[in-house]
């Protein structure tokens, strides 16, 4: 799973000062974000025509910061990384484009990123270090995530993620021992907050759509529809099933550590409490007592597993069951009108 | 008699044969004239005269060109055409348009690179780029250097598309558009223009391709024409859905639009599906009462259409109906009952 595009720090230093200079950070700095008709044509093409094999396609969102919502004005994809391009430096190709992009005005500042999803499945540790890396540098970058299959399947869907301010506040620590998660009272379900899209498009492009309309053919393919459900919902499921599987594997992990705790606390007093029968039965005899000794040394604790990947995992698995449930919902009222479209011929 | 010809084209409306007529009688005479002081040709050819011979043929270039654009834009949607089908992808407009609400200050059009792939009879343009470029009245000047880096950052992404053509925004084709597209014959064969009118001219954006092709007497002046041709859109499946979203956006006042839930959705697509229905039944009833003539093809359509909905009995019907039903059911369940586990054993953690 290849990493997200970095952010630049030296051209964001700048905007970093104003931001920290000026008001106080405040719960979701971003409300709403807007998009232009231009970045949704854009991304579908990138993946329409890079990401056919491969996992994920992902590109870089520029754009400003209006008050307290966020618009993206345009974007520019990012090329696969492969294992023979030794050579390729991310980092320069970015700041060339974004240089060559500011000779003809466009948008230099960049807002986030973007990622393709298969059947949903991106909530993954690589995506949280690019997210968080992207957030530290900028506060209001949101990372997109569109997907394809469900495109297909009949309506556009993209959806905005941001890390909440407690995840935030965790990365940055990098303390994902259990306790300190316990202590940030974390749940998979605050660690992502979806930030609502409007689509904006300008009066000339407006023009254009008009034109479009009249002059292309109509689609002979109507998939929103579409009855066959099965493929799709096998392999959502199947993908469910391999996630639970991990978190099977987790939370077996976690609860072997917990014995090996409680155990190693009994032997800790089991172990002192014999001490100090040997030392009283040794000053009733008049021995001197056996030398202390240090017992974290005899003792030591078991290492505590990171939680970090259970709570990716339980966010993943949760997003398959929304994307599931959303799924079987629309089917159950396609099957519906088609017994109204049979009660009504027969 | 130069001027005779000239008024007669503005006025008449003539037959196309007719008119070639007269435009080969106006090349031919202007050809007399041309030889007599062997001056630079219709349209400027690449490489230029010097600047005196400008200035005296300027009144004739300039009512030549003018003159020419007149006849293009009558012949456009007449004339045969000859050479590749251009199709167009929908990014790439929205990119022109885009590029050209920011453009600089002053400058009147933009212009850019056309990327895509071509064969043997189309050429398939599915990315852009503009290229920042001076323009004034006697010199024009691209920063080939920068569309140089362009294209070769875009084929780091995409390694199958190339350079075939180039853009420009506005209704006409100037003589520096020849000038511009010399230099894009440097960079692949046979390039395409593509002009978009942004200006909105004629109340529509005019979205056109030409292809350059060799015009002239030969041995003599050898000038440069643009031969239109035929402009398709071509959508990915993807990219037709995406552009129907965008199409919601003329309705709103405030040109914005939320993406929609997902029961929404399905009700939205009913609706259309609805809306067609009427129309269709309107039709008939039209027919019915004889207002409208019938047509026998449009009634094999709706033979096609009643046919389609399956004829299955009833208790059959309610069989699939309700395996399909309890097969959703119980994926909603399960759904349902992971995300409960999921929830309490985070709970049983932080205990």
């Amino acid at each position: 799973m290849c990493f997200g595009p970095f952010p630049l720090h030296q051209t964001m230093a700048s905007r970093k000062e104003s931001a920290a200079s000026g008001s106080s950070p405040l719960e979701t700095p971003v409300k709403q974000i807007q998009i232009d008709g231009l970045v949704v044509l854009k991304i579908i093409k990138h993946y329409q025509e890079e990401g056919q094999g491969s996992e994920v396609v992902q590109g870089v969102l520029l754009g400003l910061v209006v008050e307290d919502s966020l618009e993206i004005t345009n974007c520019f994809p990012f090329p696969q990384h492969t294992e023979d391009d030794v050579d390729f430096d991310e980092v320069q190709y970015q700041m060339e484009m974004m240089r060559s992009l500011r000779h003809v005005n466009i948008d230099h500042l960049h807002v986030g990123w973007y990622q393709s999803t298969y059947y949903g499945s991106f909530v993954s540790r690589a995506l949280l270090d690019s997210q968080f890396s992207y957030q530290h540098a900028i506060e209001e970058s949101v990372v997109l995530i569109y997907d394809p299959i469900k495109t297909a399947q009949g309506s556009l869907c993209l959806k905005a993620y941001r890390l909440t301010p407690k995840l935030m506040e965790i990365c940055k620590e990098k303390d994902f021992s259990p306790e300190g998660l316990k202590k940030a009272c974390i749940g998979f379900e605050i660690m992502f907050e979806e930030v609502p899209i409007v689509i904006k498009n300008s009066h000339l492009i407006n023009v254009l759509l008009l034109d479009l309309q009249e002059k292309s053919t109509v689609a002979d393919k109507h998939e929103l529809l579409n009855l066959s459900s099965s493929n799709h919902l096998e392999k959502s499921l199947q993908l469910l099933m391999d996630r639970v599987d991990d978190m099977n594997q987790d939370i077996g992990k976690y609860n072997t550590y917990c014995r090996n705790l409680s155990k190693q606390q009994q032997q800790k007093q089991q172990y002192l409490q014999r001490r100090q029968q040997e030392n009283t039965q040794r000053q009733s005899r008049g021995e001197p007592p056996l030398p202390e000794e240090d017992i974290s040394k005899m003792f030591k604790p078991p290492q505590a597993p990171p939680r970090m990947d259970t709570l990716l995992i339980a966010g993943q698995v949760n997003n398959y069951c929304q994307n599931i449930k959303e799924f079987t919902s629309q089917n159950l009222g396609k099957l519906f009108m088609a017994e109204a479209l049979q009660g009504h011929s027969s | 008699l130069f001027q005779g010809h000239l008024k007669s084209f503005l006025i008449c409306d003539l037959e196309i044969e007719e008119m070639f007529f007269k435009f080969k009688n106006f090349l031919l005479i202007r050809e007399i004239h041309v030889a007599n002081v062997a001056s630079t040709g219709f349209c400027q050819p690449p490489t230029s005269a010097g600047g005196q011979q400008h200035e005296s043929h300027g009144d004739l270039r300039s009512l030549s060109s003018s003159l020419f654009i007149i006849i293009l834009h009558f012949l456009y949607e007449i004339m045969a055409v000859h050479g590749p089908v251009v199709k167009i992808h929908p990014v790439v407009l929205a990119s022109i348009v885009d590029s050209y609400e920011r453009r600089n200050e002053g400058a009147t059009r933009v212009i850019g690179t056309l990327l895509g792939t071509t064969d043997k009879h189309s050429v398939e343009v599915t990315n852009c780029f503009s290229v920042p470029h001076n323009e004034s009245e006697d010199e024009v000047a691209v920063d080939m250097e920068f569309a140089k880096n362009m294209y070769e950052l875009h084929k780091k992404v995409s390694p199958s598309e190339v350079i075939i053509g180039w853009y420009a925004t506005g209704y006409d084709i100037t003589e520096h558009s020849v000038l511009i597209h010399e230099y894009y014959s440097r960079e692949a064969p046979n390039p395409i223009h593509l002009t978009v009118d942004t200006a909105l001219q004629s109340n529509k954006m005019n979205i056109r391709a030409y292809v350059s092709s060799q015009m002239g007497v030969p041995g003599k002046t050898v000038g440069v024409m643009f031969t239109p041709l035929t402009v398709k859109y071509v959508y990915y499946d993807t990219e037709r859905i995406g552009v129907e979203l965008l199409q919601r956006t003329r309705a709103s006042p405030s040109r914005t639009n939320g993406l929609t839930t997902d029961l929404a959705q399905v009700a939205s697509a009913a609706g259309r599906v609805q809306e067609m229905l009427t129309t269709v039944l309107s039709y008939i009833e039209d027919i019915l009462s004889g207002k409208v003539m019938a047509d026998n093809s449009v009634g094999r359509f709706l033979m096609d259409l009643v046919n389609k909905v399956p004829k299955i009995t009833a208790e059959d019907f309610e069989s699939m109906l309700n395996s399909n039903i309890n097969d959703l059911l119980m994926v909603t369940y399960l759904a349902n009952l992971t995300q409960a586990q999921i929830a309490l054993n985070e709970k049983l953690v932080v205990l």
